[in-house]
């Protein structure tokens, strides 16, 4: 008997109203029960997440290479922290809410920075993405050095001293009931993440999605198959870019301080050793990744530098990078993706066929 | 007028120099189709190789002719050996890998020579020791004809004709084109590719040890982060003349000099550095190939 729409329609909505919930519930427990530091390290492993799920769309999925996911991000970033910072802009009001609904402020914020980010990805991506080989690295790589010198030379959002006095939203008493500063801003940082992740987990187990797939695996054989390649990679690097924006927005308003400095070509290699770390073609993977790449250095690698004096992150992240492709160029979870059926599967049978996508 | 060509001086001198680091990546593109990032690392360390010889000799105290060709052989004899090392254990494991991973390990290998550099040099610039006294040539006008932009351009000159003799007219030469073209054909015609891959290594990077040293010698300020911009120039250089091609590379990098110069002269020096990668994305839009298209690539 086939199922009634109603049914259909409460099914597809159950994660992610479960997933609301986790997200409130969460923000409310790290709210309790951790100290400012751990916090903002909490509200990076979000940022760090978006980052890498989207790169992964375009590194992993679709296997092409971008290395200039910073400069997404920065767009975003700057976007999202000059909307904030200017109430009006050419005498017309943009302040959308009243003061009372601030928090309602910041998901406009992030998508307008997602939106300028995924234009500019558009702008990129389109020349680039018509070529074959290895030119869209080269392009991104020195897309990043544009926006980064734009950004140095722009005195209207700070220049090389960077940008002050980023709002986040303030502490809000509702019906009794105390929500701090950090549960709202972790609360937006989780949504932006979960939706990035329900988003492409989705769009990757879609008919466009294959088409993501079939690029990567053989770009003439695709083209064989009626997919429209170049469209293809191009929705890819514009998703990529929207999402990088969104995670810029998200960093903006958690550090309310940016500077160019920040979106350097390290942070770009960041998210590359995220994604490969993760297995490129594995959005669990990357997500694991991520949380190891950010909390890695707080729990290892600052104590080994006070103890050496010498800044030793990128050296062991390069080097990281180098032994992965030479003795294992699939990451950790190479295509796997982690999910409880997966899991039950190798357990019960031990048997390799869990391997999905490949 | 004279300003005019006082900056297309400076923009030749500064061409060759990108011009020569060029020829390194677009050699081993020509090869093995590989964006080598760690060529501009190669770069740096020459610079440092360079530096530590003057200091240790002590030829700082008595800048020459013979300082300079001293300094010159010892940087591109360090570029070699490091550029034949990365080859042997980053780029030899990966050769029947797919293309992403040989060019992630290229990253990896430059950020790993950065960052190493960092420790071992230390962060802060250096100041390039004085290996040849500057003198003015001959000034017409406004216009000063240095000695060190025609040293560039003569020893720029040099050693293009001899790479091009190299390539061109020796056996070796002869086996890195077939390589080239078909490295599987190649080797059934008794080349061993590896050899003449360790080869090109040798060739592109002690080229780029050249270059150092006579970026050291114009601009002297050497610090462990010095590659990754001039390296990224250099390379868009070769993808503007048109990647694989050598003379393609020479083009590309002279032209980029100049642009850049005129740019520093006529418009902002600030956006110095932003001026390459906008060349690259206009010559993408129009001429994917390079100036000098894909018909009559002379891949080496």
């Amino acid at each position: 008997m086939a199922t009634p729409a109603v049914l259909q329609f409460r099914k597809s909505f159950l994660a992610p109203i479960l997933s609301l919930i986790a997200v409130v519930l969460a923000a409310e427990i790290i709210d309790h029960s951790f100290n400012a530091y751990i916090q903002l390290i909490f509200l990076y492993i979000c940022i760090n997440i978006i980052l890498a799920l989207s790169l992964n769309l375009v590194n992993g999925f679709t296997g092409q290479f971008s290395i200039g996911h910073a400069g997404f991000m920065a767009v975003g970033a700057y976007t999202s922290a000059f909307l904030s910072t200017h109430p009006s802009l050419f005498g017309y009001e943009i302040r959308f809410l009243p003061a009372s609904l601030d928090f309602f402020n910041y998901p406009i914020y992030a998508l307008a920075g997602g939106l300028t980010a995924a234009a500019a990805g558009y702008v990129v991506g389109l020349p680039s993405l018509r070529l074959k080989g290895d030119y869209l690295a080269i392009v991104t790589l020195g897309f990043g050095e544009i926006i980064r010198v734009i950004l140095l030379n722009t005195e209207a959002v700070g220049g090389a001293r960077g940008l002050f006095g980023i709002s986040s939203p303030a502490d809000i008493t509702i019906a009794g009931i105390e929500i701090s500063a950090f549960a709202q801003s972790f609360f937006w940082a989780a949504t932006a993440m979960v939706l990035t992740f329900i988003f492409l987990w989705r769009l990757i187990n879609s008919s466009h999605g294959r088409g993501f797939l079939s690029v990567r695996e053989d770009e003439i054989a695709a083209e064989a198959m009626g997919i429209n390649t170049t469209n293809i990679k191009v929705l890819a690097f514009v998703l990529s870019s929207f999402f990088a924006g969104i995670a810029g927005s998200v960093f903006a308003h958690s550090t309310h301080y940016l500077n160019p400095s920040t979106f350097s070509f390290q942070k770009s290699v960041d998210v590359i050793i995220m994604v490969v770390l993760g297995g490129m073609g594995s959005l669990t993977g990357s997500i694991v990744a991520a949380i190891i790449v950010s909390v890695l250095p707080e729990l290892i690698l600052r104590p080994l530098q006070d103890y050496t004096h010498v800044d030793l992150r990128m050296v062991i992240y390069s080097l990281l990078l180098i032994i992965f492709m030479i003795m294992r160029p699939q990451g950790i979870f190479g295509t796997t993706e982690i999910s409880f059926a997966n899991l039950m599967k190798s357990f019960f049978h031990g048997r390799k066929d869990v391997i999905k996508n490949s | 007028m004279q300003e005019f060509v006082q900056h297309l001086i400076n923009g030749i001198s500064l061409g060759s120099i990108y011009a020569l680091i060029a020829l390194g990546y677009t050699m081993v593109y020509g090869i093995l189709q590989l964006i080598n990032f760690a060529h501009s690392e190669v770069y740096m360390v020459g610079a440092f190789a360079a530096y530590y010889t003057a200091r240790v000799l002590g030829l700082d105290a008595k800048p020459g002719v013979l300082t300079f060709i001293t300094v010159l052989v010892a940087a591109m004899a360090v570029c070699s050996i490091l550029g034949v090392t990365i080859e042997r254990l980053a780029y030899r494991p990966l050769r029947k890998a797919p293309k992403l991973n040989s060019l992630i390990t290229a990253i990896g290998v430059s950020l790993l020579l950065q960052y190493s550099g960092q420790i071992i040099f230390g962060a802060d610039p250096k100041v390039f020791p004085n290996i040849l006294e500057d003198a003015s040539l001959a000034s017409f006008g406004d216009v000063n004809l240095r000695l060190f932009d025609v040293t560039i351009l003569i020893v720029g000159i040099i050693f293009m004709i001899a790479l091009h003799y190299l390539i061109h007219y020796t056996k070796t030469g002869k086996a890195m084109r077939a390589v080239s073209n078909n490295q599987v054909v190649a080797s059934l015609m008794g080349i061993n590719g590896d050899k003449v891959i360790a080869m090109t290594f040798v060739i592109g990077s002690s080229l780029a040890g050249v270059g150092a040293v006579l970026v050291g010698m114009k601009y002297p300020k050497i610090d462990p982060l010095m590659g990754m911009l001039i390296g990224l120039k250099a390379f868009t250089a070769a993808v503007l003349g048109g990647i694989g091609n050598l003379g393609g590379a020479v083009l590309g990098g002279v032209l980029m000099g100049v642009c850049e110069e005129f740019v520093v002269g006529y418009l902002s020096s600030t956006y110095r550095d932003a001026v390459a990668f906008a060349i690259l994305i206009v010559i993408l839009l129009f001429r994917p190939s390079g100036l000098l298209g894909r018909s009559q690539v002379e891949k080496v």
